[in-house]
């Protein structure tokens, strides 16, 4: 090898540090061993996990929170294909996650050499883009096109599986300062006409609703968006992965809107004449019988993803571009509206609609998240699962920061929450607090190890009801109560499971100990801890809109009748 | 609002990096829609770099939208455009392997020479005809060839321009 010559998984390693690279979560394997002997000799931060979900999910769950690309390495085919939920989980949600892969020699592709499998292949449906690396040489150019795509315009994971030959082989090629991709284009800021059609449309609008989502978090579009509704008099609704765009406890926000929403976001949904869809891609969760959803109201779209353009729903206005720039240039375009008497219905909404739980019968997860809110949750970051205690937690604990709510919501991945706090955490610094279900912090929790080692401020919140809880309330509702594989008899003590790995824990039982034990919990800075809760059974998330159902069938409460079959998603 | 749930034939035409895996990614914006792909024709472009690819293509209309923006997403395509209801010119190339006894063989090369169907191999039992042209013209001749026994057909899929600058 010459002198200037490095190995291929040198040229990678260089190439991470020029992207200011400072964490990566991996697992080690045959194929991927010349990388992590590359990342010997490198400064950046090597997370070890347990299982190479958890690495993908940490690498989520560490861009959210900081903005930055997640990275993942791991080897070649069933290291790889465990990448896979987490691969889809990024996509769905727009995160920006780079995952390398090693691979077998070239020679051997297709051959059904040991550990191969064909990782192009099985990701190109849950990546933004993927590579097979065939020349050392090109690794300079494919990774610095790999971090533009993953983190510019609509963000996504990126995949690259590089051989084993290619990564001990010499690349030569020296960095490139400039990419060229003619077939990539992001927008930026809208055009003009578009923007004066929408702002004509606000202009005339009497009961306007601003519904923030997961690209104005993205973009930082959240003090652009509260001074265009505080300059117009617009309330704000976010979805599930916008909230903290705005913070929840504004006063023109009304918290999160859709199937379980809260009662007064949904009103406002329902009975406004404008809804301006900033970042969100009008999930089935949220718009439920696309034929009945505001049927009358005039309907404008930012997103910098022309492809979900009259995807789901036909809008007057289409802008394309960044939900900030196109947002701040709205600004001088929109006019003080004429919203008192509507600001004044959607404060009484928020009044007669009011979030309410049972206080009796036992511990309510609701109280528990509802102290969380209470007592400091609003500082820390919140990551969660998928299910009931989800819900909940969007619900109960208001986001009052950009990227302090990470949750997996279009691919709704159980397992993601706890992993996902640990990247927060370990990208951020601030204290996280995974809100899990039992059901799903039994599919990742193999990696309390990788917390006890890191020493992370992660702190655990099962919320345990010995059910696939948001199951059991739909088998409870449409299934006539017929409990199938819906109970989780074999929980362990997770608390002393956690011991096991040298994690601090306390037990909740009684409505009484839940301020104690939770302040306890946010008070340990010795790394992570896990509160665990036996709330109440078989309680039920509400409101809720049965999937399909138009917003005015929206539950309050628990039904009197019997309901019908959901026709809408799952 | 309304939803063209009509089913139609369209031709789309996609200029692509030439890079691994675009075949297989283009196909995918089809498959996980229900799209059935009818054709598809793969050439190089004017430099190495670049492919075309011209597919004709049968479904809802309103899916093909959905189908346009995705394929315009990717990486690696450089635009994608569905020529239906635009102003272009287009041909396919068709081999169709014939049947030919002694008392059949001189209707069919009338029916041959109407659609200027080249004979291309000349056997004691059978005749290759190659025929081109637009793909309906291709669809009558093989119609009318039918009620003799063709033995094997081979079609080259449509493949189109745009008239005057336009892209294609």
């Amino acid at each position: 090898m010459s002198e200037n010559s490095q190995t291929g998984g040198q040229a990678l390693v260089h190439a991470l540090e020029r992207e200011g690279v400072e964490a990566i979560f991996g697992y080690q394997g045959g194929a991927a061993m010349p990388i992590f002997d590359a990342l010997h000799d490198s400064n950046i931060k090597l997370v070890v996990v347990r299982h190479e979900q958890g690495a993908t999910h940490m690498a989520d769950g560490y861009a959210r929170a900081t903005g930055k690309p997640g990275v993942v390495l791991v080897t070649s085919g069933p290291g790889a294909t465990n990448t896979v939920t987490g691969l889809l989980t990024s996509l769905m949600d727009s995160v920006p996650v780079i995952v390398l892969c090693g691979q077998t020699i070239t020679s051997m592709l297709g051959k059904d050499a040991f550990q191969e499998a064909d990782v192009t292949g099985i990701t190109h449906a849950v990546t933004k883009h993927n590579y097979l690396i065939k020349d050392a040489n090109s690794i300079p150019r494919i990774m610095k096109e790999a971090f533009h795509i993953a983190t510019t315009g609509r963000p996504g994971p990126v995949l690259l599986d590089i051989p084993k030959n290619i990564t001990q082989g010499e690349c030569t090629a020296a960095p490139l300062s400039e990419i060229t991709l003619p077939g990539y284009n992001v927008p930026g800021r809208a055009i003009t006409e578009d923007l004066q059609a929408a702002a004509k449309l606000i202009n005339k609008s009497r009961r306007p609703v601003f519904m923030v989502g997961h690209g104005a978090v993205l973009s930082g579009a959240g003090e652009a968006i509260v001074r265009l509704a505080k300059k117009a008099g617009v309330p704000v609704v976010n979805t599930l992965l916008g909230k903290g765009a705005v913070s929840e406890t504004h006063e023109f926000n009304l918290g999160m809107v859709g199937m379980h929403g809260t009662g007064y976001a949904n009103k406002a949904v329902e009975n406004c004449d404008l809804i301006m869809a900033i970042g969100s891609r009008w999930d089935d969760r949220i718009v439920g019988n696309i034929e009945a959803f505001c049927p009358d109201a005039a309907k404008l779209h930012i997103d910098i993803d022309r492809a979900e353009f009259n995807k789901v729903i036909q809008p007057d206005v289409c802008l394309a571009g960044d939900a900030r720039l196109v947002i701040e240039d709205l600004i001088p375009l929109v006019d003080p509206l004429d919203t008192a008497a509507w600001l004044k219905d959607c404060s009484s909404y928020k009044k007669m609609y009011a979030l309410k739980y049972q206080k009796q019968g036992g511990l309510r997860a609701q109280y528990v998240l509802d102290r969380l809110d209470k007592i400091g949750g609003q500082d820390c970051i919140i990551t969660t699962d998928v299910g009931q205690h989800q819900m909940w937690a969007a619900q109960f604990l208001r986001t009052t920061k950009n990227r302090h709510w990470i949750s997996s919501g279009g691919a709704g991945t159980m397992g993601f929450g706890f992993p996902a706090a640990i990247g927060s955490a370990l990208g951020t610094g601030i204290s996280s607090w995974a809100i899990v279900g039992d059901g799903g912090f039994q599919m990742t929790l193999c990696e309390l190890a990788t917390a006890a080692e890191l020493g992370v401020p992660v702190k655990i919140l099962v919320i345990n009801n010995h059910f696939l809880g948001m199951i059991r309330q739909w088998q409870e509702l449409f299934f006539d109560n017929r409990l199938t594989a819906a109970p989780l008899p074999g929980n362990p003590d997770f608390v002393k499971l956690a011991a096991a790995y040298g994690v601090k824990g306390w037990n909740i039982k009684r409505m009484a100990d839940v301020d104690k034990v939770l302040q306890q919990a946010m008070d340990y800075n010795d790394g992570p801890c896990i509160v665990n809760a036996e709330v109440v059974q078989e309680d039920n998330v509400y409101p809720m809109i049965p999937a399909g159902a138009p917003y005015s069938e929206i539950l309050l409460e628990a039904p009197k009748t019997k309901l019908a079959k959901p026709t809408g998603s799952t | 609002m309304h939803i063209d749930t009509s089913k139609e034939m369209h031709t789309i035409s996609i200029f692509v990096r030439n890079e691994p895996g675009v075949l297989v990614r283009v196909a995918l914006v089809f498959s996980r829609r229900g799209y059935n792909i009818e054709s598809l024709v793969v050439s190089p472009g004017t430099s190495e770099e670049f492919s075309r690819m011209t597919i004709t293509c049968s479904g809802e209309a309103c899916t093909l939208e959905q189908i346009i923006l995705q394929l315009a997403k990717l990486v690696d395509v450089v635009h994608a455009i569905d020529h239906t209801n635009t102003n272009y010119t287009e041909t396919e190339v068709a081999l169709i392997k014939i049947r030919a006894p002694l008392d059949q063989r001189t209707a069919i090369l009338q029916i041959a020479e109407h659609y200027k169907a080249k004979v291309v191999d000349y056997a004691p039992e059978s005749l290759v005809l190659r025929l081109h042209g637009e793909s309906a013209k291709l669809d009558y001749c093989v119609d009318l060839l039918a009620q003799y026994e063709i033995l094997e057909l081979v079609r080259s899929g449509k493949i189109l321009m745009a008239r005057g600058v336009d892209p294609t």
